[in-house]
C-alpha cells in the first residue's frame, strides 16, 4: 500500500470537458452544501480467528505455514503474510472457511494473524487467535467518517453544468485501504448523472482512533448520501419536481463519464420508474401530511475494481475445472463465500455453460494451495470476475464433450444439445446420453478431462493521479424511495416502508439477489438511523481514541423492529461483458437508501438533515431552528482550512499506451500550493505511469 | 481451581464433563463436547447468537454457567432436527433462503423453536418480538420472518 493520502483527482483535460470554474461561472443557479457522514463499522457475527501451524521440513529452517482464518481475500492474506515473515510466497498457504459475515472488515492481514502465525513459527505448535468483540471494534477498518462540501451550477431548465466536490476523510490510525477509500469519495459521483465537468479534491486525515477502510460501497455511500441530498435541495431550490430534475440528467447506456468510467449496460431510469409507479412517489412527494414523508435517491456500484491491489497483468480471476469419468464435475476457484452465495453462483454458472446438473458439481474454494487465483470478496467483483471465469472453462470443456459425441455419432456437433446433465438431437429423435457417460465417452477419445478459464478486465482509466480507483467493467444501477413517519414531538423517524429497484443485469440466483437488496437495505438504515463509532474526547483538546461503546448492546444496530415493508424490484438489463449478463448486487442498494431516508424526513417536516445518523436530537434541533427562523438544518457549519496540493495529471501507464514520465502539474483552481514534505501520508503525491493506486 | 463434574443432558443424551467452575456453557459445548453449532457473537449476551434450550426456554449460553446446566435439559442447533428430518423450520429457513453467512441462523432456529412451542401460532409481531434479541447483520430478518410465519401458519392451521 502506498503511502499517499492526499489526493486532487478527476479535473478532466480542458480538452474533454472544460474547466469546472469556466463551467460553474455562466450556470444560471449555483448551489452549494456541506454534509457529514458519521463513520460506522461491519459489525459482523462471526468475531474474526484464525489457526496456524508450521511445519517444518529438513532442520527447520525450511518449512511450510498453514493459515486458516476468516478472511474475504485469501490471496491479499498470503501475500502479506510472507511479506510480514520473510517467507517465501510458496511457504505459505491461507485458507478461508466460510466466513460468517465480512462487509469489508475482513479483507486485509490483520495483527492477529501475523502474531498466530510467528508464534506458530517459533513454538512450532497450532496457534488459535480469536477476537473478543470489543477487539473487533478496534480492528474496525470500517466507514471513514467523511466532511463533505458539493458545489454545483445548473442551467435554467435543469440541466446540470458542473460539479465541484471536497472530501476530508477522518482514516484513524492506519492506512490499510485509505488511499483507495479516499479516492472513492470522488470516483463514482458521475455514474449516476451525466456531469459535463467536475472536479474533485480530498485528503485523508491520520487520527489517534482505529483505523477506517472498506465497508460495503467503500468510500461512496458518503458522497452518495450527500450527492442525492444535495440533488433532493437543488430540485426544491428550482421549484422543480426532484424526478423531473433528476431524468434530465441521468446517464445513458453505453457512454463514458467525465471522469473517463465507461458505463455499458444501464438500467437506472427503468428503475427509477418502477419505483416512481409502485411507490406512487410523484403523488405522495410534497403532498402527505405534516409527519409522514417520501424521499428519493439512486444509486451506481462497481461490478468488480478495474485494477488489481499491487501493479500487474494477471488474471483477476480464474477457475479450473476437472471431469471424472464417474460424472462428477470438479471446479476449484480461490473465491471465497462470505455468505453472499457465491458459491451458489458458481455451482449455476459452471452448470448452465457446461451443460451438467449442478448436483454434479463438487466445488473447492478459497485455499492459497489449491485454488487458482481469485483476488477475494470485495468491490461486488465475484460473481462478474469469477463467472466469466468460470464460463470459459465450461465452455472449453463442452466443445470437447460436444466434438466427442460428435464424432462418435457421425452428427454434427450444431445437431447436438448439452443441459441439465442430458446430451440429446437437437431435433429430439433418438438417443439420449447421460452426461456422465458422455464424460467417458470423451474421455476415451482425448485423455483427461480438464480446462481453465480466467479473467482480467478491460484495460480502463482516464489520464489522472486516481484515475485507477472506480474503473469497472459495468455499473449496478438502483434506485429507492422511502416513507417515513417523523413525530415533531420526540424527534423519532420511523421508516415505514422502503420500494428499491436494482438493475441487476440478469438474476442467475433471484432469491440471492433479493436476500442482498434486503441486507442493503438493513445496513442503509442502520447507518441513517443509528450506527454511529464515537470516541470519547472526541471533541476536546486531546482525542483519546477510546471508543465509547465498543459491545454490540451499545453500539445500536437494527432489530426485527427497525425493519420495514420491503418492496424489492429486479430490472434485467443483460451486460454484454457480464456472465449471462449478471451484475451486482452486493453493494449497489445499500447506496440510495440513506439519502432516500433523509430526504423523506424533509418532505415529512421540512428540516435538511445533513449529517447522520439522524437521531431524535438532531431531528429536534433541527425543528427548533426552523421555528426561531433559522436555517431548518441539522449539519457541518463549515470546512477546515486547508489547501489542497496542485492537481496532477497523469498519462496512462505504459503498458496501457501511456509516456513514460508524462506527467504535469496544474496550479490548484483556489489558490492553494501542492503540498511539500509533509509527514506521514499526506506529502505531495507523484505518481509515475504504472504505479497507481487502486483498490477494493 | 478444582474441577467440577457437569452431569446433565444435551440433545437428550447423557452427557458428562470434567469443567471448571467459571465455564461458561457456551464454552463446555463447543469446546468441550465439541457440538461448535452454537456460536459465539459478543459473548455478552448482546447478539443471541449462542442461544441454547435450557429445560425448553431459550438462554443465551454465554451468560450462564455450565454448572447451572447440571441435572437440566440442554438442547442445541444440532438436536433441532429429528433424526434425518429437518424441523419445520430449517426446512423453511432453507426454501425461503433465510441464511446468507449463517453466523446468527442456529441462535435465531433456537429463539424461534422456543417461541413456537411457548406460542404456536403467533402473530408477524410476536414473531418480530421472539426473535428481537438475535442480531443478523446480513438478511434484514425479512426471508427469517417469512420463514417463521409460514410454520406458524402451518402450525395454527391457517391457509
Amino acid at each position: 500500500m502506498r503511502r499517499v493520502s492526499r489526493g486532487r483527482a478527476p479535473e478532466p483535460p480542458r480538452s474533454r470537458s472544460g474547466d469546472v470554474d469556466a463551467a460553474l461561472a455562466p450556470a444560471t443557479h449555483r448551489f452549494e452544501d456541506t454534509y457529514f457522514f458519521q463513520g460506522t463499522t461491519h459489525l459482523p457475527l462471526e468475531q474474526h480467528a484464525c489457526v496456524a501451524q508450521w511445519e517444518p521440513v529438513g532442520d527447520g529452517a525450511e518449512g511450510k505455514l498453514t493459515l486458516w482464518t476468516s478472511t474475504q481475500s485469501p490471496h491479499y492474506v498470503h501475500k502479506e503474510l510472507a511479506k510480514a515473515l520473510g517467507l517465501r510466497e510458496d511457504q505459505v498457504r491461507v485458507v478461508a472457511p466460510p466466513v460468517g459475515g465480512g462487509f469489508g472488515g475482513k479483507l486485509e492481514l490483520f495483527q492477529h494473524e501475523a502474531a498466530a502465525a510467528k508464534l506458530a513459527q517459533l513454538t512450532g505448535r497450532p496457534i488459535k487467535a480469536a477476537l473478543t468483540r470489543e477487539e473487533v471494534f478496534y480492528c474496525h477498518r470500517g466507514r471513514h467518517p467523511v466532511l463533505m462540501w458539493v458545489k454545483t451550477g445548473w442551467s435554467e431548465d435543469g440541466k446540470i453544468q458542473a460539479m465541484d466536490f471536497k472530501s476530508y476523510v477522518d482514516g484513524g490510525a492506519y492506512m490499510s485501504y485509505g488511499a483507495a477509500s479516499l479516492y472513492y469519495t470522488g470516483a463514482l459521483q458521475t455514474v449516476c448523472d451525466a456531469i459535463p465537468a467536475y472536479r474533485w479534491q480530498g485528503v485523508r486525515v491520520l487520527t489517534n482512533k482505529p483505523p477506517c477502510g472498506p465497508k460495503r460501497g467503500h468510500g461512496t455511500p458518503q458522497p452518495r448520501f450527500a450527492l442525492e441530498c444535495h440533488f433532493d435541495a437543488v430540485a426544491e431550490r428550482l421549484g422543480m419536481p426532484v424526478l423531473d430534475l433528476r431524468r434530465k440528467n441521468f446517464v445513458k447506456p453505453f457512454s463514458t463519464t467525465v471522469n473517463y468510467l465507461r458505463v455499458t449496460s444501464c438500467g437506472l431510469e427503468q428503475c427509477v420508474d418502477v419505483v416512481a409507479r409502485e411507490s406512487h412517489f410523484e403523488e405522495k412527494h410534497r403532498a402527505l401530511p405534516h409527519g409522514k414523508g417520501v424521499g428519493f435517491a439512486v444509486g451506481a456500484y462497481m461490478c468488480g475494481a478495474g485494477l488489481p491491489l499491487y501493479w500487474n497483468d494477471m488474471p483477476h480471476s480464474a477457475v479450473n475445472l476437472r471431469l471424472d469419468r464417474s460424472g462428477l464435475v470438479q471446479v476449484s476457484c480461490g473465491q471465497v463465500d462470505i455468505g453472499q452465495g457465491s458459491n451458489s453462483m458458481l455451482v449455476s454458472v459452471v452448470a448452465e455453460a457446461l451443460g451438467c446438473r449442478p448436483e454434479q458439481i463438487t466445488l473447492i474454494s478459497s485455499d492459497t494451495d489449491t485454488t487458482p487465483i481469485d483476488l477475494g470478496s470485495y468491490s461486488s467483483r465475484v460473481t462478474f470476475m469469477a463467472g466469466n471465469a468460470a464460463i470459459e472453462a465450461a465452455t472449453r470443456l463442452r466443445t470437447v464433450l460436444l466434438a466427442a459425441a460428435s464424432e462418435e455419432f457421425d452428427l454434427p456437433a450444431e445437431a447436438l444439445t448439452l443441459g441439465n446433465g442430458l446430451l440429446q438431437r437437437r431435433d429430439g429423435i433418438g438417443f439420449q446420453l447421460e452426461f456422465g457417460e458422455l464424460v467417458k465417452l470423451a474421455e476415451s477419445k482425448n485423455g483427461a478431462l480438464v480446462a481453465s478459464g480466467s479473467y482480467k478486465p478491460p484495460k480502463l482509466g482516464g489520464p489522472f493521479k486516481g484515475s485507477g480507483v472506480g474503473p469497472s467493467p459495468a455499473y449496478s444501477f438502483s434506485a429507492c424511495v422511502a416513507e417515513v413517519d417523523v413525530d415533531p414531538e420526540t424527534g423519532w423517524v420511523t421508516v415505514q416502508r422502503i420500494w428499491m429497484a436494482h438493475d441487476i443485469g440478469r438474476a442467475i440466483n433471484p432469491v440471492l439477489v433479493e436476500g442482498q437488496i434486503e441486507g442493503g437495505i438493513y445496513m442503509g438504515l442502520g447507518e441513517v438511523l443509528m450506527e454511529e463509532q464515537e470516541f470519547r474526547g472526541d471533541r476536546g483538546p486531546r482525542v483519546l481514541g477510546v471508543h465509547k461503546f465498543p459491545s454490540m448492546l451499545e453500539y445500536k444496530s437494527p432489530t426485527t423492529f427497525e425493519m420495514p415493508e420491503i418492496r424489492s424490484f429486479l430490472v434485467e438489463t443483460l451486460d454484454p461483458e457480464a456472465p449471462f449478463g449478471a451484475k451486482e448486487v452486493g453493494q449497489g442498494p445499500l447506496l440510495p437508501v440513506i439519502p432516500a431516508v433523509v430526504n423523506a424526513v424533509y418532505d415529512a417536516v421540512g428540516i435538511r438533515i445533513d449529517e447522520i445518523p439522524i437521531t431524535p436530537e438532531k431531528v429536534l434541533k433541527a425543528l427548533e431552528a426552523k421555528a426561531e427562523g433559522k436555517p431548518a438544518r441539522h449539519g457541518p457549519k463549515g470546512l477546515p482550512p486547508y489547501a489542497f496540493p496542485r492537481i496532477q495529471k497523469v498519462e496512462p501507464p505504459v503498458e496501457w499506451g501511456g509516456k513514460p514520465g508524462d506527467h504535469e502539474e496544474l496550479p490548484a483552481a483556489d489558490g492553494g500550493r501542492g503540498a511539500r514534505g509533509s509527514r506521514d501520508g499526506s506529502g505531495a503525491t507523484v505518481t509515475r505511469p504504472g504505479e497507481r493506486t487502486s483498490g477494493p | 481451581m478444582p474441577r467440577m463434574i457437569l452431569a446433565c443432558t444435551v440433545n437428550d443424551e447423557p452427557v458428562e464433563a470434567l469443567i471448571q467452575p467459571y465455564q461458561t456453557l457456551l464454552d463446555v459445548l463447543r469446546d468441550t463436547i465439541g457440538l461448535t453449532g452454537t456460536k459465539e457473537g459478543c459473548g455478552t449476551g448482546d447478539c443471541g447468537a449462542c442461544t441454547v434450550h435450557l429445560d425448553g426456554q431459550p438462554v443465551c449460553s454465554c451468560l450462564v454457567l455450565a454448572m447451572q446446566a447440571r441435572g437440566r435439559a440442554v438442547r442445541t442447533i444440532e438436536g433441532l432436527a429429528e433424526g434425518d428430518a429437518l424441523h419445520p423450520l430449517q426446512d423453511a429457513f432453507v426454501r425461503f433462503g433465510a441464511a446468507q453467512c449463517g453466523f446468527c441462523i442456529p441462535g435465531v432456529l433456537m429463539s424461534a423453536a422456543a417461541l413456537l412451542a411457548e406460542n404456536p401460532s403467533p402473530t408477524e409481531e410476536e414473531i418480530r418480538y421472539g426473535i428481537a434479541g438475535n442480531l443478523c447483520r446480513c438478511t434484514g430478518y425479512t426471508k427469517m420472518v417469512d420463514a417463521i410465519s409460514e410454520v406458524a401458519g402451518a402450525a395454527g392451521g391457517k391457509a
